[in-house]
């Protein structure tokens, strides 16, 4: 399982902070498929995603206990 | 040993300054960010930030690394606070040493920068009317005084 985290406006999307999901071996470009099908409008606002707290690209593979991150567009400072 | 931290509690500047200074060190330049009351002419009545804690501490913790290298000699203690911040509170803080003014001055701004592209935190803004999330401002529209 791939356990998936979302934060600010993204949590406010999918209305939970975390959850899991049977995504292991698949891409991040398809998780972000995956997670537009269960949550419309998750990807429009340039959200990047974090595997393991580091930036990921669309082709990374994602394995077993794997912590993605929904990071959208970050406001610190 | 560095600071890189995201916490909780009220962020006092000068603990940041007093770790990155040391002996071969002329120059500290110590940057706070604090909560503004007004944006494009709206009032804000606080400020909420929430953070992706262990990334954020590990993103800055590599920007430092990153002034290290480009700035030679210099040294770098990075805060953010997380939670509710009333107007005028310190959300940020950056303290950079080195042995010339100009480089912590570089240093310094470059760290704030980098912050506010990659660093996984992120600032709700609660005015009187309403509220919403804040994110990557330099790409908000520009109110035109007209």
């Amino acid at each position: 399982m791939i356990n998936l985290l979302y934060f600010a406006g993204i949590r406010d999307l999918t209305g939970v902070p975390e959850e899991k999901a049977p995504l292991a071996g698949r891409t991040v470009g398809e998780l972000l498929e995956w997670a537009e099908e269960k949550y419309p409008g998750i990807r429009g606002g340039g959200a990047r995603v974090a595997v393991n707290e580091e930036y990921a690209l669309d082709g990374d593979v994602l394995e077993e206990g794997d912590t993605a991150a929904f990071i959208p567009p970050v406001s610190g400072g | 040993m560095s600071i890189y931290e995201i916490t909780d509690k009220p962020i006092d500047p000068q603990r940041y300054a007093d770790h990155v200074l040391r002996p071969e060190a002329g120059a500290v330049v110590t940057f706070t960010g604090h909560v503004r009351e007004w944006t494009k002419g709206i009032r804000t009545l606080y400020l909420s930030y929430e953070a992706y804690v262990p990334m954020a501490e590990k993103k800055m913790a590599q920007i430092g690394g990153e002034i290290e290298e480009k700035w030679e000699g210099t040294r770098v203690a990075i805060a953010h606070r997380i939670g509710e911040l009333d107007v005028g509170e310190v959300a940020v803080v950056i303290a950079v040493s080195s042995p010339h003014r100009k480089a912590a001055y570089e240093a310094n701004e470059y760290a704030i920068e980098r912050i506010k592209q990659d660093v996984p935190i992120w600032k709700k803004e609660i005015w009187e009317t309403g509220e919403q999330w804040i994110g990557d401002q330099n790409k908000k529209p520009e109110v035109r005084n007209t």
